[in-house]
């Protein structure tokens, strides 16, 4: 019998439309483009993206803003300029937009009525017409369903290279990759595999901490709202105390707010209580997978942009024997170097 | 106007997120708003399912309807397949509809939002975009943000972004074509709209309160609303 334990989803294995995250490029910029290099020249795989995309709207929809008639509509426009482009496969950046995509196609699977309206409205608007996607794949399951390809091109890996002993990676899935669709997700909701499967295969250990499956806390209006954002850190903070019993020597996300919440809430969790969720009062390193892929690679980790961590990682780089400049690490060209001031309790 | 019920049951959300709820109470278990805030989204589902007009009245001018956080882990839950997050979709959306969302001080935070999230997109193409993290607004960002914030235009370049010039990659410049379309969507779909009713309720409160009102963020009902 097929457990959720074991299910998987059907990846392609070439051709993609790919469109952004508006957090990702915005917060992990060098996570995309390492994301299209390893894809493109690594794995020598077509990857288009159309400059005219836009943001999917998630953002706003989730916020209440946004009326399910116009995120409909704009998503059937990045559908549109896929379909002009003559691809089938939707790459997905973000994991909010990929789960926007999956209930949108199941919408309008349910609501035939809805889809017709979409296309007059997308007509009306922009002169478009579309079709809907065969696949949406987020990007975490193009990286998952290539792990071993990769690792056969590593120059590091998840293995302490002082101990010989794999590191352990503790994992944070993202609520709408998998909870909204399970069966959109490798491993479902239950037992998500993307990113286990991706740690395991590049020599880590993965640990399975109680609230792994709990919101990082975005809770979209309520981090919006500089008033509300007791709401986002709180329930970090259950995530945090939740992992730091089991000395985890990273985090691990799939979706690019997560990854900032979860980096950037242990320094404001740190100015408020005076702790660190570690031993050495570092904080817990925190890695997309995008930029995980490319430490494991051999990329410059200032390359990748892991500069733009608050939480720093040199821990991690450390343990895996990743060789980098710590000089270089805050270099902006031709300008005079301007480091960031350190915060008074987390260590950097 | 239609009673609220009907309003609701005519949005597909309503029809995919409520189909036969017995209140068990799984989605409040397993709710991070539930464990944050007075909220239960069995509750919610308790009160809609009764039809009653007054009480969706009271519910939609209430704070409980804002404190979803939409994480939807209600929907991976629930044994009879509801979605109570969607059922906040919809009389959220009502209640913007119908203004009554400026009775609460939560609701009344959608003005906000507007003018932050829906302006960017319009603007911009893009829900968040660097220059919008203003380190003022977003102390929680820390001191590695301010420094990005302060040297974006020689650091994204470094990384491989765009950085607001016109072409491809990553916080490029969206073209104005591609602005109009998506203004074109706004317009056709009822997002101007939306917008319009948010500021239209957000200036009939600020009157009501005897407090400043403007397009502008310098005015005694922003600073309210932000408290």
């Amino acid at each position: 019998m097929q457990t959720w334990k074991d299910y998987q989803k059907q990846v392609p294995d070439n051709h993609f439309f790919y469109v952004r995250s508006c957090i990702r490029q915005s917060f992990f910029p060098g996570a995309e483009v390492a994301f299209l290099r390893i894809m493109q020249e690594y794995l020598k795989k077509d990857v288009f993206e159309d400059k005219r995309h836009t943001t999917c709207t998630g953002i706003g929809y989730h916020s209440d803003i946004i009326p399910l008639e116009t995120i409909m509509t704009v998503v059937a426009r990045q559908l549109a300029l896929m379909t002009e482009a003559g691809y089938k496969n939707l790459l997905v950046s973000c994991v909010t937009s990929f789960g926007i995509y999956l209930e949108i196609l199941d919408m309008w699977h349910h609501f035939p009525d809805k889809l017709a309206q979409t296309r007059e409205a997308l007509w009306r608007a922009t002169r478009r017409e579309f079709e809907v996607p065969q696949v949406v794949v987020h990007a975490s399951d193009a990286i998952y369903h290539f792990r071993d390809e990769l690792f056969n091109m590593a120059q590091y890996s998840l293995v302490n290279q002082e101990t010989g002993q794999p590191l352990n990676g503790v994992e944070h899935v993202g609520c709408h990759y998998a909870k909204i669709f399970p069966q959109k997700g490798f491993g479902g909701a239950e037992f998500p595999t993307v990113l286990t499967g991706i740690i395991e295969s590049w020599g880590g250990r993965v640990v399975d901490y109680p609230e792994r499956r709990h919101c990082c806390g975005f809770g979209f209006r309520h981090y919006l709202v500089q008033a509300n954002r007791g709401y986002s850190v709180s329930n970090s903070k259950v995530k945090f105390e939740s992992m730091a019993p089991y000395n985890p020597d990273f985090i691990l996300t799939n979706c690019p707010g997560c990854n900032m919440f979860l980096d950037r809430w242990q320094y404001t969790l740190s100015e408020i209580n005076g702790v660190t969720y570690d031993r050495d009062g570092r904080g817990i390193p925190v890695l997309t997978f995008e930029e995980a892929a490319g430490l494991v690679l051999g990329f410059d980790p200032w390359v990748l942009g892991l500069q733009m961590h608050q939480v720093g990682v040199e821990s991690l780089l450390d343990k895996m024997g990743v060789r980098y400049s710590a000089k270089t690490k805050y270099y902006l060209g031709n300008k005079n170097e301007v480091k960031p001031e350190k915060p008074s309790v987390l260590m950097v | 106007m239609q009673p609220v019920i009907e309003q609701m049951r005519a949005d597909i959300r309503f029809q995919e997120g409520l189909t036969a709820c017995m209140n068990c109470g799984v989605c409040t278990a397993i709710c991070p708003a539930a464990g944050y805030y007075d909220y239960d989204p069995r509750k919610i589902c308790q009160l809609v399912q009764t039809g009653d007009e007054d009480i969706l009245t009271e519910l939609l001018s209430g704070e409980e309807i804002w404190m979803c956080g939409q994480c939807l882990s209600c929907k991976t839950r629930c044994p009879r397949n509801n979605t109570p997050g969607y059922i906040i979709q919809v009389i959220r959306k009502i209640s913007q509809q119908t203004g009554l969302f400026v009775n609460s001080r939560l609701g009344r935070q959608q003005l906000l939002i507007k003018r932050k999230i829906g302006h960017s997109i319009l603007e911009t193409g893009y829900c968040v975009h660097p220059k919008l993290v203003n380190p003022e607004e977003h102390p929680e960002q820390g001191p590695v943000w301010n420094w990005v914030y302060e040297n974006g235009e020689s650091l994204f370049p470094q990384l491989g972004s765009n950085y607001y010039k016109p072409g491809e990659g990553g916080v490029r410049l969206i073209d104005e074509t591609s602005l109009d379309e998506l203004r074109n969507i706004f317009e056709e779909t009822g997002a101007v709209k939306l917008f319009e009713q948010i500021e239209k309720a957000s200036a009939s409160k600020a009157k009501e309160l005897n407090l400043s009102f403007s397009a502008d963020a310098d005015n005694e009902y922003m600073k309210f609303i932000q408290e």
